[in-house]
């Protein structure tokens, strides 16, 4: 029993150390709003970008045996060439070194690191979205978009009206895990001094030379917003899939 | 007076692979404002390509598509205003299926129309009722069986006011006891004075429905006529050789 209360005490002196004295429970809830911040704005970025290049991709891969040449087709090759090639470089390549090049390099004069960090994020997030919204359009059948343009709709409103719909909720699940691992990816915003969840622990640690509380406090603040999401996914999801039964 | 031809067909070729490959080659047709004609043949004679080709679907290697007065095989025409006075009738259906059976019929006319919900879905529900469809008016899609599906699909292509209908193998996927219920609004449709061409492997409905009967194989028309000519007194090898597999 005592050993218990001997733990306990321990614990509490821990805690008081690590979060309560000089306020330092400031810089987890400060981190925690830069990560979601950087999270929530960089998937916005991302599916924005991600959806754009999805278009220009399976148009391409669609229509391109049709085209009747001249500039239009070569405008479209080039597009598709870009597109492919930013999906090369941003998949092969660590997103931390991309932050880094981001903001000592490419934004090297701009202190605002927070939205260094949106961008390199948004633009990393972009190439997998792009992927995962290519795989939905391709994923419904040529007969829908067939069907939309023997009623007299373009390439373009058959897409708004009648693909996209259909290939969002279908990658639904998709984009949500992408949401997921962005979330956990903007863990190493650290490297470029940004104060996210991960380096408020940090910063608590290397002051109070307490490794446990620290942590595993952010370890479960994180798990905590992984499972929320989730949920809300899920729910989102069935009430998609509700409508066609 | 209008022209009583609508669609026009001069040379029509669709090649594949540089043309080794010859779907179409060198169709000459033409369909008159209010006449059935169907379409039929052994299977890849090239009437599913001739059929995509008239709304463009397939678009043809050479030749003209006069629709209306309108070459539509130029690249230099608005295909889209073209299509949607030609409604298409799929062998899968195609319907939407994230969409109720009323929102499958209304979402073309309420964009491209520029119908008001209240008048596209006043129409919508009048060609359900004349399909004995108004009841499933907010069901979806996969809530349907074939023949329903199938018949949905029909009054969709006619929310849209169409000069013609295409159908392209409407029976081909439904169960044997649900084509006879597609068949049944095909035919009304015909004897109300709706310009249709069918491909389909339905002699019967040839027969009995057919101003004129088309017999295509190996991408051209081999013989065309009135149903009786055809099925009674065919002329080339080709059609005898066919007739006696089918019927």
């Amino acid at each position: 029993m005592d050993s218990i209360i001997a733990w306990f005490n321990d614990f509490k002196a821990d805690f008081i150390l690590n979060f309560v004295d000089q306020q330092r429970w400031k810089f987890i809830t400060t981190g925690l709003k830069n990560t979601l911040v950087i999270t929530l704005l960089s998937l916005i970025l991302g599916v924005f970008l991600g959806i754009i290049i999805a278009i220009v991709r399976s148009s391409y891969d669609k229509t391109y045996d049709e085209m009747r040449g001249g500039v239009k087709k070569f405008l479209f090759s080039l597009a598709n060439g870009i597109c492919r090639l930013y999906l090369t470089v941003i998949r092969g390549t660590p997103v931390v070194v991309q932050l880094m090049i981001m903001y000592y390099i490419i934004f090297a004069s701009s202190r605002n690191s927070l939205m260094v960090a949106v961008i390199a994020f948004g633009i990393n997030s972009g190439a997998y979205v792009a992927e995962i919204v290519r795989s939905g359009i391709m994923s419904i059948d040529a007969g829908q978009f067939e069907a939309g343009r023997s009623l007299g709709f373009d390439y373009k409103s058959t897409m708004i009206y009648i693909v996209l719909p259909q290939a969002f909720k279908n990658v639904l699940p998709a984009l949500a895990n992408e949401f997921i691992v962005l979330l956990k990816e903007t863990s190493v915003a650290g490297y470029v001094t940004i104060r996210d969840l991960t380096m408020g622990g940090n910063i608590i640690r290397a002051a109070t030379y307490s490794a446990f509380l620290p942590l595993i406090a952010v370890a479960l603040i994180y798990l905590v917003l992984v499972i929320f999401f989730s949920k809300l996914v899920n729910i989102l999801e069935r009430r998609l899939r509700r409508s066609e039964r | 007076m209008k022209d009583n031809v609508l669609i026009k067909v001069n040379g029509l070729k669709k090649h594949y692979n540089g043309g080794v490959v010859k779907a179409l080659d060198g169709i000459d047709a033409q369909i008159s404002r209010g006449e059935v004609v169907v379409v039929i043949g052994p299977s890849g004679s090239g009437k599913s390509t001739f059929l995509r080709s008239l709304n463009l679907l397939e678009v043809p290697t050479e030749g003209e598509i006069i629709f209306d007065g309108t070459n539509i095989a130029d690249p230099r025409t608005n295909i889209n205003l073209h299509r949607q006075k030609m409604g298409m009738v799929f062998q899968h259906f195609n319907l939407f299926p994230n969409m109720t059976i009323l929102r499958n019929m209304t979402i073309a006319p309420m964009k491209l129309l520029k119908k008001s919900k209240e008048e596209a879905e006043k129409y919508a529900m009048e060609l359900l009722e004349k399909v004995g469809l108004a009841d499933r008016a907010n069901a979806y899609p996969s809530q349907l069986s074939g023949g329903q599906k199938q018949r949905v699909a029909i009054v969709r292509a006619l929310c849209m006011m169409p000069d013609v209908l295409l159908f392209d193998e409407p029976t081909s996927a439904l169960d044997p006891e649900m084509v006879g219920e597609v068949l049944e609004v095909m035919k009304s449709l015909a004897k109300d004075g709706m310009t249709m061409v069918v491909v389909t492997h339905e002699m019967g409905f040839a027969r009995e429905v057919a101003d004129r009967v088309i017999f295509m194989d190996e991408g051209v028309i081999v013989e065309e006529g009135t149903p009786e000519k055809i099925f009674s007194s065919p002329e080339s090898d080709r059609l005898k050789n066919f007739l006696a597999k089918v019927l």
